[in-house]
């Protein structure tokens, strides 16, 4: 026993090294399991504050980019208002009167306080959290389109894994012909991402539009994904290689929305009764 | 406490905001990263305890990572080189050894012995830390671009540095 001792003291340092590796890789693996419980990020107090200030110090060189930016999303929806008043107007009547169908969404203004694109997994943290009822799961989107999903909250802040993480995958479908696939990045060029599982019957086209197809109700259905800008099929493969040019640009992310969704619950809980946990 | 471990204490926490603040933000063509908090843990002086540098490496890792939201990367990859320094220190020793109680600085031992010492270690950092973050070699030659320009970036930054602050005990 004592010569157990002697040989563990001899060799401490490859031991507490051995030791603090083992504790690394676990909090590695720990951490890249989804939608944990985690106190050790960027939205804690102290970081949160930190990364908060110099996002602060950084804004002020790009007011007018996010003044200009707020103004073209302003005009955007009052275009959009303005189509369905006048659709709504020659119907004559509202389509759907159930209030829980029209009131399906909220939408939650946050500030976006950290942001990478350069890493493989990227993440961003916002300046709401629990007290505005954010939780994990939920959809963040941009003003020009998907953003990504609420990972991590505490009181103030909240980590959203982006569409720029190798992790995220999101359902979407080419608007165009209605097939659906997978947007899943390939940790490379922040601008591009890519569309798999697109069968090879689809014929899709070089320009057509990729949006967020609402299987999940994690987002809406139709949010803007980006335009389809490389087709490549290889012989025998069963699905496209797709590069899709992403609509809202990471780089200078400042503003984004926050989706609630109210009818997630009942959604979920029916499809668990009928097809069973997946 | 003496007053050199108070200095030290202050350079940890140095370090640590300029790469959280600073560097973290300064990313060259979207693939050239700075990790100058690697510097902290190579300039500790030669005499250092192998037990305290593995354990200052991984509480200095710990706080990037929480910063980076990449928790046990960073801490990982600073603990490994934390244990293989002073084992590469020791077989690069120059003729006559090392002067006691000083640093692995240029300013101590000339440019071309400081290129031989952090070089090799900075790589391994750069290398395990992209390769763990890209969780294996699907997109190898992507990553590899990754570590070799920063590993430019960020050797240029700490010889800089040095030249700049120049002490003859550290940086």
């Amino acid at each position: 026993m004592e010569r157990l001792f002697n040989f563990v003291y001899e060799y401490r340092a490859f031991f507490t090294f051995l030791a603090l590796e083992v504790f690394c890789t676990w909090l590695i693996i720990e951490n890249n399991q989804y939608q944990g419980t985690m106190y050790f990020n960027s939205a804690n107090r102290v970081s949160a504050n930190i990364l908060n200030f110099s996002q602060g110090v950084k804004e002020y060189f790009s007011l007018r980019k996010i003044n200009g930016d707020l103004a073209k999303e302003n005009t955007l929806l009052l275009k959009k208002l303005e189509r369905l008043n006048q659709s709504l107007y020659s119907l004559g009547t509202r389509e759907v009167k159930d209030a829980a169908i029209i009131n399906r969404y909220d939408f939650i203004s946050a500030k976006v306080v950290n942001n990478s694109t350069s890493q493989f997994k990227n993440f961003i943290t916002i300046d709401q959290g629990l007290i505005e009822a954010i939780k994990p799961g939920m959809a963040v989107i941009g003003a020009l389109g998907a953003v990504g999903k609420v990972r991590a909250v505490s009181a103030h802040y909240a980590v959203v894994i982006s569409l720029l993480n190798t992790d995220e995958q999101v359902s979407s479908i080419i608007k165009r012909t209605g097939y659906f696939g997978t947007i899943q990045w390939d940790g490379t060029d922040p601008r591009l991402t890519n569309l798999r599982y697109i069968p090879r019957h689809a014929k899709p086209v070089e320009g057509d539009t990729v949006v967020t197809s609402g299987y999940n109700s994690v987002f809406p259905g139709g949010v803007m994904i980006g335009i389809i800008k490389k087709i490549n099929l290889k012989e025998e493969a069963l699905f496209y290689d797709i590069k899709v040019e992403l609509a809202q640009d990471f780089g200078n992310l400042t503003y984004v929305e926050v989706v609630k969704s109210n009818l997630k619950m009942e959604k979920d809980s029916l499809e668990l009764n009928v097809v069973g946990p997946r | 406490m003496n007053r050199s471990a108070i200095i030290q204490v202050f350079y940890f926490f140095l370090y640590l905001l300029v790469q959280v603040m600073l560097l973290k933000n300064l990313v060259l063509f979207n693939v050239s990263f700075c990790f100058l908090y690697v510097a902290y843990i190579l300039l500790l002086p030669i005499d250092t305890n192998p037990l305290v540098l593995m354990v200052v490496g991984f509480l200095m890792g710990f706080m990037v990572d929480v910063f980076y939201d990449s928790l046990g990367l960073h801490a990982c990859t600073v603990v490994m080189i934390a244990y293989l320094r002073n084992f590469w220190l020791a077989s690069i020793t120059p003729q006559g050894g090392y002067d006691a109680g000083a640093g692995p600085v240029i300013a101590a031992n000339g440019f071309q012995w400081f290129i031989v010492y952090s070089l090799p270690l900075v790589f391994v950092h750069h290398f395990v830390l992209f390769f763990v973050e890209a969780g294996g070699f699907s997109v190898f030659w992507y990553t590899m671009l990754k570590v070799i320009t920063s590993l430019f970036f960020t050797m240029t930054t700490i010889i800089l540095l040095q030249y700049l602050f120049y002490d003859q005990r550290r940086l």
